[in-house]
């Protein structure tokens, strides 16, 4: 193997450990806040991951939006919801050894499945700066998606609004 | 290489030597091509990110003296002058207390949190560096997405707040905390609307694209001329990027009349002194963005003939943008947290907004006259 | 250097992040810790779709569906983050609790 190939492998590995072991942090971790903060680190590390895939404009828009804004109304949320972090009992509820063991046999199957399909690598490595595609094909192709998306957004906006209202 | 354009552009002459020297010095060690790049890459990266390092906590220290310094003068007084000739090595005998003072842990704290949320607010403002273009050719790395990672990292301050904030077991540090996100995550907004107002004039989210479409006249083709979209848009960037760093007028996180001292009111020593740190780098990263997309960075006169130059136009704007905010504090009273809000949603956003609209308007007519006036001549 | 790493590692990064987001939906007691779990579920459908637009399409510069898909998900989780934590902060207001398992009114 090469040396490059060397290296992006082991970046790739790193990234993927810290990001789950951020993942397994967040639904495991007993206080809600330290749970929150895990799952920063979780984004973080799918940034990072995005990077590698050569999306940069997704990396930093997951930053901006996931970090800076979902984040954010997270931690927002366990502050104002504080008065829950004082009790002692356990944070997870009493189905939670049939979901683990449901999940680890979905995920057992979901791995040989990724591994038994013969996945085709048909992209090119061309480095270009892809963001004016993006931009283009948002308000070409995707125009219709895209509008209703704002407004989408907007109706959310004005829902939460209402209903966090005292 | 010609001693000419060593002279006039001597940083970027020196690391290109360093590049072409290594290269040369590996390749000649019997080296192959591809692993001689990669380490190439890895030591010039390496050193870039030192001389960055190093610049920046440094460029802090004298910006506390400077602060210290004008404000003494707008307030009649004289300032720090015992360390040193005129108070130059007030900064250093600063960062010495820093370090030796007893670092304290509060009791009843959330320890890795507390601990972190010092080294959290430093971490983006130190990666946000990387993007500032200090000089013709400059930069650290030259990244195609520029200023939508210079928000972005604004963006991850929030987290550290909360971390402060609730990590401290205080309840004035929690109300600061709470006060600071709400600004922060308000004035985000009107930052980056009013950032988009010069990446739509130069068509580029670029850093180093935005300061090239600026170039004009004698290197005075800056955006802040672009009557009325770009005074507005600079005064817009101006007030939203203070509100955004928590600095006077808008300092009611830390608002020491009422809340001690907001989110780092538990905090001593060289954590204090991180939070510090990131303040003051935050008040030059936010005046040399300012600087740069409004004022054309480092264009100026003869900057194509002697790319020196730049630098100095680069730090003369960044200065004078940093007095200017350091005129808001020596001049304008707090605002109160309604007044707060209301300027954020009810003013700035929409004039933005409007901003965006009619720029975007006017490009789409100038654009569509020269394309006119093209297709009527051919 | 892109395509030195399998496509295959990236799927399978995907599959854990949402198998591990997926548990902490089943099995947290605090709402706003269900929806963090959602949150990684999420994440974990944008790496497939960003990971099979870039090794899958034939054209990944002209052709951007993966990145637009995504890019409409994380919107899509903005959303539903603000909506989903207003209805949390609405019911700890009226109920005084966030515990999933106290929010049985409407059941028999």
């Amino acid at each position: 193997m090469e040396l490059t190939a060397i290296i992006a492998q082991l970046v790739f590995f790193v990234v993927a450990v810290l990001t789950l072991a951020a993942a397994f942090l967040t639904v495991l971790v007993r206080n809600v806040f330290h749970a929150a903060l895990a799952l920063v680190g979780t984004f973080f590390g799918v940034a990072a991951i995005y990077l590698m895939l050569e999306a940069e404009f997704l990396a930093i828009v997951q930053v901006l939006i996931y970090i800076g804004a979902i984040a954010v109304l997270i931690l927002f949320a366990v502050m104002l919801t504080r008065g829950m972090m004082q009790s002692q009992e356990s944070g997870t509820n009493k189905q939670w050894a049939w979901a683990a063991l449901a999940i680890a046999v979905l995920f057992l199957g979901l791995f040989i499945l990724i591994l038994q399909v013969p996945w085709v690598h048909s992209g090119t490595a061309v480095y270009t700066d892809t963001t004016p595609y993006l931009g283009t094909e948002l308000l070409t192709t995707y125009l219709l998606p895209f509008e209703v998306v704002s407004v989408l957004l907007l109706a959310a906006l004005i829902g939460a609004f209402i209903i966090a209202r005292e | 290489m010609d001693i000419f354009s060593f002279i006039f552009n001597p940083f970027v002459g020196l690391y290109n030597l360093i590049r072409d020297g290594l290269t040369q010095l590996l390749l000649a060690a019997g080296v192959p091509a591809d692993t001689t790049r990669l380490i190439v890459f890895f030591i010039m990266g390496l050193l870039v990110v030192t001389v960055v390092l190093i610049l920046a906590p440094v460029m802090m220290m004298y910006i506390t003296l400077l602060e210290r310094k004008v404000v003494a003068r707008m307030q009649d007084r004289v300032g720090p002058n015992r360390v040193g000739p005129l108070g130059l090595l007030q900064p250093i005998a600063d960062m010495i207390k820093f370090m030796v003072k007893e670092d304290i842990v509060p009791e009843g704290v959330d320890r890795p949190v507390h601990l972190l949320a010092p080294i959290i607010a430093v971490v983006p403002v130190v990666m946000s560096f990387a993007i500032i273009q200090f000089g013709v050719g400059m930069g650290a790395v030259d990244l195609n997405l520029g200023l939508l990672f210079l928000l972005a990292m604004g963006s991850v301050a929030t987290i550290s707040v909360f971390m402060a904030g609730f990590g401290s077991h205080n309840k004035f540090a929690l109300i600061g905390g709470m006060r600071a996100a709400a600004q922060i995550i308000s004035y985000e907004i009107p930052q980056i609307l009013a950032v988009a107002v010069p990446v739509l004039l130069a068509g580029s989210i670029s850093l180093s694209q935005v300061i090239q479409a600026q170039s004009g006249a004698f290197g005075l083709g800056w955006f802040f001329w672009y009557i009325p979209v770009g005074p507005i848009a600079f005064f817009v960037y101006l007030l939203a990027a203070t509100a955004e760093i928590n600095r006077v007028p808008f300092d009611l996180p830390e608002a020491e009349s009422e809340l001690v001292a907001g989110y780092h009111t538990e905090y001593s020593g060289m954590k204090f002194g991180l939070f510090y740190l990131a303040e003051f780098l935050n008040t030059f990263l936010i005046s040399a963005i300012g600087a740069s997309i409004f004022f054309g960075g480092w264009q100026g006169p003869f900057v194509q003939q002697i790319p020196a130059l730049g630098i100095l136009y680069f730090f003369g704007k960044t200065i004078l943008l940093i007095i200017v905010q350091l005129w808001f504090r020596g001049a304008l009273p707090r605002i109160r947290v309604d007044q707060l809000m209301n300027f954020g949603w009810k003013r700035l956003v929409p004039i933005t907004l409007a901003l965006i609209l009619f720029t975007a308007a006017f490009l789409w007519f100038y654009r569509g006259v020269l394309l006119f006036l093209k297709g009527y001549g051919g | 250097m892109i395509l030195q790493i399998p496509l295959v590692y990236y799927l399978i990064l995907a599959a854990a992040l949402f198998c591990i987001g997926l548990f902490g939906a089943l099995s947290r007691r605090n709402a706003i810790a269900v929806l963090m779990g959602i949150e990684l579920m999420l994440n974990a459908v944008n790496i497939n779709l960003v990971a099979f637009w870039r090794y899958g399409s034939p054209d990944p510069i002209a052709d951007q569906a993966g990145v637009v898909f995504a890019l409409f998900v994380i919107t899509l989780a903005a959303a539903e983050a603000a909506v989903g934590l207003a209805l949390v902060i609405a019911i700890y207001r009226s109920r005084d609790t966030v515990n999933v398992e106290e929010i049985d009114l409407l059941k028999w």
